[in-house]
């Protein structure tokens, strides 16, 4: 399945999107709980001091980080070698699922248990791995929910299955894996945990994502609440863990700093419930590691940013903290986007990872007022990333209708010639005013349609203040 | 203290009104305005769509109509925020560069440069009624102008100023935005609508002609009795 969803276009995705009440009162509620959340583990958080301090440390941690990148992940897989550990850079989705299939297919696997994480929804791992026999299981909650569904995508990247309320997950459970019980989420949640069980204990392979690799010592790190990684990482003999390239820190003094905006940006936690770190290398008699760990460090488009006015998209966390205040996201829903990237980073990130032929309309998806720059915690100039992709897709890689091109260009001239802004201030009101009734316009003509199918265009008033203000400063004098 | 206006473009064709309320509070407060005859539009409109080129051209014409100003003021929180981008649109270009940083220097949204560079909190409006304040988004973000505007209302005498609930949330105004993605941008403007009834306020109050025209706009077309009004229009208001 990969990064992208579903094959509608943007507006019959949209259109989808705004006529499903129960996931728009999802998204607002739950918006306004985690914005709160938020507010309270950070800025009105007198214990950590300023916050807009930790802000400035995340992003020079992180700038630093993709500004030597090569040199660490250099650190990073030389460290997890020397310790037994097998480092594979993927260049593409492809060559990554390639890697896995075949570490799959010697160890003769047929369960693997996966723990949370977008990497692999990204490259469509689950589906690489059943082509080769294997039977993958979600074991995040949110994740199950949506495997239990039919293979749902994720419409958030920290809280998955976000679109769903507990009565659609209590039906789902209902109608495809036999629960009897009732909507309340902690019998929801024990049916889980017990459904999971034999899971964990019976898998082949364990696959996580990464929020953070330690470039020092060559470990991974995971931020988590519900334990699930732990039991993915500890029972299998093989563990193999997929992170994107750009996300490593070089020592664990920087993972400190990053673990507390991570936890706190993105659920409002001082930290998260487990944070394990996993280094290869165990004794031998030790039974609760694996004895097998592979790093499959992705590339997948990610370089297309490195050295470009987008390398900055590249410090990202993953926290959703721009996704939890977006009024676009608010509306629409993270399916309406079209790819497992959302929101603000999504409508970022999703262009450069797969192209504008794809991605090119999502820039447009931003009213640019900046509420994502304001609450990203590694301080991503996101909406500026969202004009910047525009100009990109104006300039050279998209398509723009012609008719706004026409539009932009005599806007050019009429913004730098006085003379032509006057007439078409003097020549407003006659030229409108068929269409103006009680001092309002509801039915414009040609571009001022899309205006007038929702909202009133006051009409264009019939005094020049111009004239106005060169009258009224003669009687001044 | 001289003062230039930048009037903004849809205050020149649609709220003429608040042009000369602008102009009037000011005088008040012991400015002198000027009127530079070569202001058009900050040119947001192509920046924010991708046209960069046609949005250096407004930019230039802008530029060169304000830089022997004084203080450059204007009634818009987001067309402030857009002289504040000049310099970034001139990136290769120094000798631009360092005029459009010049401009940008000496730009004030109207309520800031009241609160900020003129030190008054009160400038003697009086106006009876239950109002609440749409915080817009460029004003508060990019321009960080949050307290000027509460400042300068709450000293206006029979002005009762209620809260407004997801105040943060952009009212889907957004320029382009709002003619590119109108079914997005008709929710977002609903939403807020519903809030600013919720507060039961009689009149909405806000500093953003862009913010103005979208609220008012679906306001009217929904029937509903609220009145919007630019914050320059309350504070020209007199006993």
């Amino acid at each position: 399945m990969g990064m992208k969803i579903g094959d509608k276009p943007f507006f019959d995705r949209v259109d989808d999107a705004l006529e499903n009440d129960f996931m728009r009162n999802a998204m607002a509620s739950a918006q306004d709980r985690l914005r709160d959340k938020k507010l309270d583990a950070t800025e009105r958080d007198d214990q950590i001091g300023d916050w807009e301090e930790w802000r400035n440390a995340g992003e020079e941690i992180r700038r630093h980080t993709l500004e030597n990148l090569d040199y660490y992940l250099d650190q990073l897989s030389e460290n997890f070698a020397a310790k037994g550990g097998h480092v594979y850079f993927a260049k593409t989705a492809e060559d990554a699922n390639h890697y896995i299939q075949e570490v799959a297919k010697e160890k003769n696997a047929k369960k693997v248990t996966k723990s949370k994480s977008m990497v692999t929804e990204e490259i469509g791992l689950n589906e690489a791995l059943e082509d080769v026999g294997c039977h993958v299981d979600e074991t995040d909650l949110a994740e199950y929910i949506l495997q239990v569904g039919g293979n749902d995508r994720p419409s958030h990247i920290v809280v998955p299955s976000l679109h769903q309320n507990k009565e659609q997950i209590r039906d789902t459970f209902q109608e495809k894996a036999g629960y009897t019980g009732t909507e309340e989420p902690r019998e929801l949640t024990a049916f889980a945990r017990s459904q999971l069980r034999d899971v964990f204990l019976e898998a082949d392979i364990g696959i996580t994502g990464c929020n953070f690799a330690v470039a020092e010592s060559g470990s991974i790190s995971l931020a988590t609440n519900e334990g699930n990684a732990n039991m993915v990482t500890s029972y299998p003999d093989t563990q193999i863990t997929v992170m994107g390239m750009e996300r490593l820190v070089p020592t664990w003094d920087e993972l400190d700093v990053l673990i507390n905006l991570l936890s706190r940006s993105s659920v409002g936690q001082n930290i998260t419930t487990y944070v394990t770190n996993l280094t290869p290398g165990v004794e031998e008699d030790c039974v609760d590691a694996p004895k097998e760990f592979h790093l499959v460090i992705l590339d997948a488009g990610r370089s297309n940013a490195l050295g470009t006015e987008f390398q900055s998209a590249l410090h990202c966390i993953r926290c959703a903290a721009c996704v939890n205040v977006c009024p676009v996201y608010r509306q629409i829903g993270g399916h309406a986007y079209g790819s497992i990237y959302q929101g603000p980073i999504g409508a970022v990130l999703s262009p450069i990872l797969g192209g504008y032929e794809e991605y090119g309309e999502l820039p447009y998806a931003s009213s640019l007022c900046a509420a994502c720059t304001e609450a990203c915690p590694v301080k991503i100039p996101l909406h500026e990333q969202l004009i910047r992709h525009r100009e990109n897709y104006v300039a050279k890689q998209g398509k723009p209708k012609t008719g706004e091109k026409m539009a932009m260009k005599a806007f050019g001239v009429g913004a730098s010639t006085p003379s032509l802004f006057q007439m078409a201030v003097k020549g407003a009101p006659t030229f409108l005013k068929p269409f103006v009734k009680d001092g309002s316009i509801s039915n414009g003509p040609g571009p001022m349609k899309p205006w007038t199918s929702i909202r009133e265009l006051p009409a264009p008033g019939n005094d020049n203040f111009r004239t106005w203000f060169k009258e009224h400063k003669r009687g001044r004098k | 203290m001289k003062v230039s206006l930048f009037i903004t473009c849809l205050a020149e064709l649609f709220y003429q009104d608040v042009a000369k309320d602008v102009v009037e509070v000011l005088e008040r407060l012991g400015c002198e305005i000027d009127f530079p005859h070569g202001q058009i539009c900050c040119g947001q409109p192509a920046y924010n769509s991708g046209y960069r080129k046609d949005a250096q051209k407004a930019a230039r014409q802008m530029i060169a109509a304000f830089e022997e100003s004084e203080y450059i003021v204007t009634p818009s929180g987001s067309c402030a925020g857009m002289f504040k981008e000049y310099p970034g649109l001139f990136k290769e270009d120094k000798e631009w560069r360092d005029r459009a940083q010049a401009v940008a220097d000496k730009t004030y949204e109207f309520t800031q440069f009241i609160v900020n560079v003129l030190g008054v909190e009160d400038v003697g409006a009086a106006y009876s009624a239950r109002a609440t304040y749409h915080t817009s988004c460029h004003m508060m973000r990019l321009l960080k102008e949050n307290e000027s505007p509460f400042k300068l209302l709450g000293n206006v005498k029979g002005l009762e100023l209620l809260p407004l609930d997801n105040s943060y949330d952009c009212c889907g105004f957004g320029g382009t935005f709002a003619v590119k993605m109108v079914p997005i941008s008709e929710q977002m403007v609903d939403e807020k609508v519903r809030h600013v009834e919720e507060s039961t306020a009689d009149i909405l109050i806000a500093a953003d002609g862009g913010c103005l025209m979208n609220i008012k706009g679906r306001i009217d077309r929904k029937g509903k009795p609220i009145e919007v009004k630019h914050i320059a229009q309350i504070l020209n208001s007199r006993d």
